[in-house]
């Protein structure tokens, strides 16, 4: 080290100074800054409030992020505060949208504690997000280091290894949500579960809200669905399940209900979204302990992922719950009735399926990303989805992914049994003529057509909802080029 | 009774011809082709009798089929299915699993209930055939 000249010290003594500063002199914004290896990098889409210089914003928000205050305090130089600063090193204006702008910032990684996504949020989405001099902030996407990444167990099963265990390869998995979600009793409710999983699904799923009401308590849903799912399994030769939802108000509830859900033989449990991370994380060891799957539903992210404007990217959380260990998250079906831009939802799938992300910025991905052997989550599909899509599905989504039909199960006009029997032929002979090489996007509903030739079921399900689409625009919608002509 | 195990089995029997197919679309992946046996074919039961090792060097669909006939000639009376082993990191497993034979009469499955304490039921899944000693079960 060089010794300090008295010049530094003099500009050390003038930096710190009591009083008000700008975040941008405050060592926030280095635009010379180069990221290291170990170094979480993250891209907020910053909307400063007018009048507000785009720079000193994004500053702000690497100073928010992690170590300022509105003021300067004279105790940052009892640290190595100028490692511990976040660095905003890039600010590029978002095309098409004027008065937003892309902040890159970088953080050292002694910021976060190892394996907790509690702790890497209260930095990134924490305070910051009700800055003043902000109109709006948007977490778009993060780089997470090897190094970081290493640090999480990651999904306890993962997609091979369930494919494994449930001995199923090299077709999507079928499932569908029980309805009407709420209301049926367990006895009800197991009725619907042994129909569906004898007609041809895999899975049939709790809904989100499906907990311990006074129409039906857990352990009356547990026993009624086991009974289903053996009953189902004995009839087809086939391994069966069902996610059964253990979310409830306390960590103790859900433990008692997840020891419940094995002691019964049950292969998966369900968590929702709202239980919040450390949850998510404490039910992943759960499952890892118990040779559980765990199934993700992701209640609540629209609150704060729909809007480009303001929240964060379904992206983020789909890194930090591959990281937090899950091994199924809702992740959107593009053709369903729920939000979905194909290739922002394409992103989604890539960065839970996929062992290295490269940037495509186009699919809404700002960087690349190594996994490092964490394993892969099964995406889920669900929502307004059914089988005269099945070439589109299967087109978009691959292989690698549980395809849903709730209403297009239950709702069959020949029965729930049968619904299932139609979603299931229909999968089976888009995936086999797609291997045969034939173009399933232009043949597709010829394929259906002729398959449900030897199929009543699926012969009528096409008949009912052959035609049904959802086409509304999507909100959450790629900038396609964020690299933008100026750079500040 | 139908065992739906694999990721054919709700279309008719596939012909020889569409098997082909698949097996030219495992080789187009680079994935190892391999046939397995049983007369056990209960859901949970993983390890069906390998008809030799999984063929990592015949990249040809014709001569993979010969295989898939010798099979048949030895084992006629056997549950067999198609495997196709992807050795690439990360996946290091199956790609591809179905049936291309099933026995003539499929009796199906008993499920039988053991009440347990409280109102919990212990399930077992067991094949009718399964009394009879391996090798003459069908």
């Amino acid at each position: 080290m060089d010794t300090p000249i008295p010049d530094t010290k003099a500009k050390a003594a003038e930096r710190y100074r009591a009083g008000v500063m700008e975040y941008r002199k405050m060592g926030y914004w280095e635009p010379d800054y180069e990221p290291k290896i170990t170094d979480v990098i993250a891209v907020f889409r910053v909307t400063p409030q007018d009048g507000v210089d785009p720079i000193e914003a994004s500053a702000a928000v690497a100073g928010e992020s992690s170590t300022a205050t509105w003021t300067v305090v004279w105790t940052d130089r009892l640290t190595a505060c100028e490692k511990y600063r976040a660095k905003c090193y890039r600010v590029d204006p978002v095309p098409n949208s004027p008065g937003a702008y892309f902040a890159y910032i970088a953080y050292d990684l002694d910021l976060f504690e190892p394996g907790s996504i509690a702790n890497l949020s209260a930095s990134i989405i924490g305070n910051v997000f009700g800055f003043k001099p902000l109109k709006a902030l948007r977490l778009e996407d993060m780089r997470m280091p090897v190094a970081y990444v290493k640090t999480f167990d990651g999904p306890p099963t993962g997609i091979v290894v369930e494919r494994e265990r449930l001995d199923k390869f090299g077709r999507p998995i079928l499932g569908a949500t029980v309805k009407p979600k709420l209301g049926l009793s367990g006895r009800n409710y197991g009725r619907v579960v042994y129909e569906a999983l004898k007609g041809g699904l895999d899975f049939t799923k709790d809904d989100e809200n499906i907990n311990s009401q006074p129409f039906m308590h857990w352990r009356d849903r547990y026993l009624y669905c086991m009974e289903a799912v053996n009953k189902a399994q004995a009839a087809t030769g086939e391994v069966k399940g069902t996610y059964l939802n253990v979310t409830a108000g306390t960590m103790e509830d859900m433990y008692e209900r997840a020891e419940f859900a094995k002691s019964l033989g049950s292969c998966i449990v369900m968590i929702d979204l709202v239980i919040g991370y450390t949850a998510i994380q404490s039910m992943s060891k759960w499952a890892r302990r118990n040779d559980m799957i765990l199934h993700l539903h992701r209640a609540g992210h629209g609150t704060y992922t729909r809007q480009k404007t303001h929240g964060v990217s379904f992206r983020v959380i789909a890194k930090w719950m591959r990281l937090a260990g899950v091994d199924h998250i809702h992740a959107g079906t593009v053709v369903g009735k729920l939000e979905g831009d194909p290739k922002t939802t394409a992103g989604f799938y890539d960065i839970l399926r996929e062992e290295k992300n490269k940037m495509q910025l186009e699919h809404g991905l700002f960087f690349d990303q190594d996994w490092a052997s964490t394993r892969k989550v099964m995406p889920v599909a669900s929502g307004g989805i059914h089988l005269g899509q099945m070439h589109e599905l299967l087109h978009l989504l691959k292989d690698d992914v549980v395809l849903q039909f709730g209403g297009g199960t239950i709702g069959h006009p020949l029965g729930i049994a049968a619904g299932a029997t139609a979603n299931r032929v229909a999968l089976e002979a888009m995936v086999l003529a797609r291997n045969e090489g034939r173009n399933i996007m232009e043949e597709g509903p010829e394929i259906l057509n002729q398959a449900g030739r030897s199929c009543l079921p699926l012969r009528q399900a096409l008949d009912t909802w052959g035609d049904v689409t959802f086409n509304y625009t999507s909100t959450d919608t790629p900038d396609f080029v964020p690299v933008a002509v100026a750079s500040y | 009774m139908r065992i739906t195990q694999g990721c054919f089995s709700f279309l008719p029997d596939l012909t020889d011809e569409q098997i082909s197919k698949q097996i030219q679309y495992c080789l187009d992946h680079g994935w190892a082709v391999s046939f397995e046996y049983t007369d056990d074919p209960h859901p949970r039961n993983t390890y069906w009798e390998m008809w030799g090792h999984p063929m990592f060097d015949i990249r040809d669909a014709k001569a993979i089929m010969g295989e898939l006939k010798e099979c048949r000639l030895m084992h006629g009376d056997c549950y067999i299915r198609l495997c196709a082993f992807d050795s690439t990191h990360t996946w290091e497993s199956l790609r591809m699993s179905f049936i291309v034979q099933r026995p003539a009469h499929e009796p199906g499955f008993m499920l039988t209930r053991q009440e347990a304490d409280g109102r919990n039921i212990r399930y077992e899944t067991r094949a009718y055939v399964a009394e009879k000693p391996e090798g003459t079960r069908y």
